[in-house]
């Protein structure tokens, strides 16, 4: 059976759900399931996700190894030890300054990190009209999709690419 | 500028006239849009000078945007703490913004920009907090608006943008997109079935979270919940929009599919409880603020059954924002021990429903 997800592997965990008297039954291969956060066994019952976010609560950082701890960012001078203390970082710099471990961190708290949505667009020239902006933001959607192994988005992003262009 | 309170008392609560779409279900929604300018620390981490220097140039750009062109300025720090807490009441400020939370107080530099339904927090958590907050259940509606304001905030301020991670933020939790939208929803028939706690752990599964009615960290009354997303990055605005959309469809059709269980099963049981629910909120002397959210959700679940005919969501949802402490202060005009604050509110509430009671006959 294929899995109701991916459409593409062939699912290993059925998912029933009753909800006033009606059965819902979901398909999932073991990656989608776990993507979706559903675990095998005795702990469905479980939030793993929200469970993580709460242990974060005041400490995102926590989660970063602790070697590096005393590596800090140029420009506000903030460490990542005081980012694992407060789960808070010092200033935009501090994405470049903690890139590596900021992208694995990025991975594990929203499963991607890279951006797909609006981009920020005033380093593009003045006046470039409304098109430029929604082909630079189509592209990146694009690549993005393909990275992602959604081929089924870049195909129609591939598309409407071409009927634009 | 000085407090206008009576500028404040009508203005930021057109959410609250049920006008929207599902309204008897869904009480509003709200997106928001976390940015940060470029070349300063985050307000957290920041020195006074900067904060101001963000203010600043914020209320700069604003002053020249159109889309903020009656928008009315409040900042925190020049507030008492009752009309601080009274803007928290009314969604207008978060608690970190208002100063209410922890023992460090208003941060300076803190202020909000209100206009309608839109506003923007400055020196909260992040430099800037956009956000829409609209009646009933209108994500679309809501993020178009913001959106607006994001794109022209965004010409005229240079925010911090990363080509890999978007929108960068204070925490990384918020990156990316920067957006966070919930729906605030009245979720009584899942309770009383049980089967809310099946619905809340269906949510994580599906990258959802909720939250009471006062956004993180507050606790559920009166069957109220914020369903929000959970992830900021990785998809796009409208994908993360449309999915939190499909799945509170989803949640209304479950909350409607349990009303009318409870009609079928325990219509007798139901009715009394909606009745002296109501009868209850019309005649008591003194109401505590979580007796009364739960009162408030039963008379609501009555208005929806139609087993209360004719009272007016509006008056409800009036209820839920007036009846809290600083709303009932700045009402009496003085500063109320705990057991004064029950009596005004039984009171207030006595005479709103019985203007409503004659305003229907």
């Amino acid at each position: 059976m294929q899995c109701d997800n991916c459409k593409e592997r062939e699912a290993a965990i059925h998912l029933t759900q009753i909800v006033d008297n009606s059965v819902t039954t979901l398909h999932l291969c073991a990656q989608c399931a776990a993507e979706k956060g559903v675990q095998t066994g005795a702990n469905v019952a479980k939030f793993p996700l929200s469970d993580f976010l709460a242990s974060m609560g005041k400490g995102v950082g926590a989660h970063l190894p602790s070697e590096d701890s005393s590596v800090k960012c140029d420009f506000c001078g903030a460490s990542l030890q005081d980012f694992r203390e407060s789960g808070r970082l010092g200033c935009p710099h501090c994405y470049q300054a903690f890139e590596g471990h900021l992208r694995d961190l990025l991975r594990r708290l929203h499963g991607s990190s890279h951006h797909v949505g609006e981009l920020y667009l005033s380093a593009l020239p003045a006046g470039g009209g409304g098109e430029e902006r929604k082909v630079a933001d189509m592209r990146r959607r694009l690549k993005a999709a393909v990275e992602a192994e959604n081929f089924e988005l870049a195909a129609e992003l591939r598309d409407q690419l071409r009927e634009i262009e | 500028m000085s407090f206008d309170l009576s500028l404040l008392h009508d203005s930021g609560i057109s959410w609250l006239d049920a006008s929207g779409p599902e309204s008897g279900i869904v009480l509003s929604t709200r997106v928001r849009l976390a940015r940060n300018l470029q070349g300063l620390p985050f307000t957290i981490r920041t020195s006074e000078s900067n904060r101001t220097t963000i203010l600043e140039r914020v209320l700069s750009a604003g002053r020249d945007s159109p889309v903020l062109e009656h928008a009315t300025l409040y900042r925190l720090e020049e507030l008492e703490v009752t009309d601080r807490q009274l803007m928290h009441e009314r969604h207008l400020v978060s608690k970190e913004l208002a100063g209410l939370e922890g023992e460090h107080g208003v941060r300076s530099s803190a202020a909000v920009l209100t206009n309608g339904e839109l506003g923007v927090m400055i020196n909260e958590e992040d430099h800037l907090r956009l956000h829409c907050l609209r009646s009933g259940f209108a994500l679309s509606e809501a993020y178009e608006d913001l959106e607006r304001l994001d794109a022209d905030l965004g010409t005229r301020l240079p925010l911090a943008f990363h080509p890999e991670f978007g929108y960068l933020t204070s925490c990384p939790t918020n990156a990316g997109t920067g957006l966070r939208a919930s729906v605030l929803i009245h979720l009584p028939g899942l309770v009383l079935t049980k089967e809310i706690a099946k619905v809340l752990q269906g949510l994580s599964q599906v990258g959802l979270t909720f939250r009471g009615l006062y956004g993180e960290g507050s606790e559920v009354v009166g069957n109220f919940f914020q369903l929000s997303n959970q992830t900021t990055l990785g998809k796009s605005e409208d994908e993360l929009l449309d999915h939190l959309g499909k799945i509170v469809r989803q949640v209304i059709a479950y909350e409607t599919q349990a009303r009318e269980v409870l009609q079928r099963d325990a219509a007798t049981v139901i009715a009394d409880k909606v009745w002296r629910a109501y009868g209850l909120l019309r005649y008591a002397r003194s109401l505590t603020f979580e007796e009364t959210m739960n009162l408030l959700s039963g008379v609501r679940l009555g208005v929806g059954l139609n087993l209360i005919k004719d009272l007016s969501v509006y008056t409800l949802n009036k209820l839920l924002v007036f009846t809290q402490p600083a709303h009932l202060m700045v009402f009496e005009g003085k500063l109320l021990s705990g057991q004064e604050i029950s009596t005004s509110r039984a009171s207030y509430v006595r005479r709103e429903l019985e203007a409503d009671a004659t305003r229907r006959n």
